[in-house]
């Protein structure tokens, strides 16, 4: 009986798949998040150069998206 | 009581059955979007200039793909610093030194997985640091969702100026994770994680910590574990000026040093023509101090600084960028970028005071960076 119950189970799973939630913008609608102005980062040597500055001027560190190595910046 | 003959043939098969479940949502939501960086070369200037410390020097950095599945990159980065800052002039002289930090990187494509493998060695006369790094991510949900996790080791020998060899070492671990999400047609947002922990020496064997108003070596905690989450948001905003886009990010930090710190940053990018994007940034960053730093120690702890990174300061910076597409320079088939950044930072601390003039130390830094890029 726990067995039968287990399968049904799992059959509904598949059958309520089809009624998940679909993603709300399709491929074609993305156009506008391509263009560059909506990019995090255009590019990579400034951004990086500059979460270093902020490292090591500053008190906080981590979360940034950027990794990078370590120094004896003082 | 006896079984209908269908439900027999689905209770024999039931395993089977839940994994096609668990499979069944990724397949209808699954189609293969991530991509690689695109091919590209950047050559950098960059220029730091504040506090009575000037680093200057070139950065390059490689990035090229192979048969679509792997992206390799290359980079070398140099500092040739000029240190007269505040705790330089007031303890010892001024001295010059030449950092130079080296990158490699491979970033492999797996179905909707990008992983990336990251190696970095930095070295300066009294300090090398390597630091190997992975990271993966993954999108889902049709592509609307990017997760991705990541880690960090890096392995530190600190030395001293006129002094042969290293006289300590220290370890660093750094494990992120974060989430992007596209809102709508024109709206992402994201949020990351990410745990800083640190082993070993964690100080500076320049810098002297001042108690009872003499100058003593500082004494720091030989492990630092520090917390930081990061939200940030960016928004097209065509409707209301044509090719515009307004970003918002905010990252609280707090670590184990007693340190609790806010950041927080507003911009915006307008492209003008076919060939301009500019953007304007403000930052603001304000901190506590760490439990153990005193401007000047009225009693004896068991650790104790005078370092102003630690202590409670706010910076307030001002950036704008300027970047621009050249045509007709190389042949078809490359893309060539110019870039310009100016930023201007001002730094104001509470509690750490200028010995020269007894006023609570403040000073403003130029940030200064060039950039010639090329997609091909």
């Amino acid at each position: 009986m726990r067995r039968l119950l287990l399968s049904l189970t799992a059959l509904s799973l598949v059958a309520l798949a089809g009624c998940a939630t679909e993603p709300w913008v399709k491929p074609y609608e993305r156009e506008k998040l391509a263009d560059p102005v909506m990019q995090w980062s255009r590019f990579s040597l400034p951004d990086k150069h500059r979460e270093h500055i902020h490292s090591i001027r500053e008190g906080a560190r981590g979360a940034t998206g950027v990794q990078g190595g370590g120094c004896g910046c003082n | 009581m006896r079984l209908p003959r269908v439900l027999i043939w689905l209770r024999r098969r039931w395993r089977g059955l839940a994994a096609v479940a668990l499979a069944a949502p990724a397949a209808t939501t699954g189609a293969i979007a991530a991509t690689l960086p695109e091919d590209r070369s950047e050559l950098m200037f960059h220029s730091y200039d504040g506090g009575g410390v000037k680093a200057t020097g070139p950065a390059v950095l490689v990035r090229k793909s192979l048969a679509s599945r792997v992206s390799l990159s290359a980079g070398v980065y140099v500092d040739a610093v000029s240190n007269a800052s505040i705790d330089v002039v007031t303890t010892a002289s001024p001295f010059k030194e030449t950092r130079n930090a080296y990158d490699l990187g491979a970033e492999f494509l797996v179905r909707d997985n990008i992983v990336s493998l990251g190696f970095n060695h930095s070295k300066e006369p009294d300090y090398v640091a390597q630091t190997a790094s992975v990271d993966v991510s993954q999108e889902v949900f049709g592509g609307m969702t990017t997760v991705a996790l990541g880690f960090s080791r890096a392995a530190d020998k600190v030395g001293q100026r006129n002094t042969p060899g290293f006289f300590d070492k220290a370890t660093h671990w750094q494990y992120r994770v974060g989430v992007t999400q596209i809102l709508s047609p024109r709206w992402l947002a994201s949020a990351n994680f990410e745990i800083v922990a640190d082993d070993g020496y964690l100080g500076s064997p320049y810098r002297a910590a001042r108690v009872f108003g003499a100058a003593v070596p500082e004494r720091n905690p030989r492990t630092r574990t520090g917390r930081a989450i990061k939200l940030r948001t960016i928004h097209e905003t065509g409707a209301l000026w044509s090719g515009s886009s307004l970003r918002a990010e905010y990252r609280y930090y707090w670590d184990t040093w007693a340190i609790k710190s806010s950041t927080w940053e507003i911009g915006g990018a307008k492209r003008f023509g076919e060939r301009w994007i500019v953007d304007a940034s403000v930052r603001g960053h304000s901190q506590d101090k760490a439990l153990f730093f005193f401007d000047n120690a009225q009693a004896e702890t068991t650790y104790v600084s005078r370092n102003r990174q630690l202590s409670t300061f706010t910076t307030t910076s001002f950036s704008a960028k300027a970047s621009y597409e050249v045509r007709g320079l190389l042949p078809t088939g490359y893309e060539m970028k110019v870039a310009g950044v100016y930023e201007l930072k001002r730094f104001r601390f509470k509690d750490f005071t200028d010995v020269r003039t007894g006023a609570p130390y403040r000073y403003d830094a130029t940030v200064l960076q060039v950039l010639v890029s090329i997609a091909y």
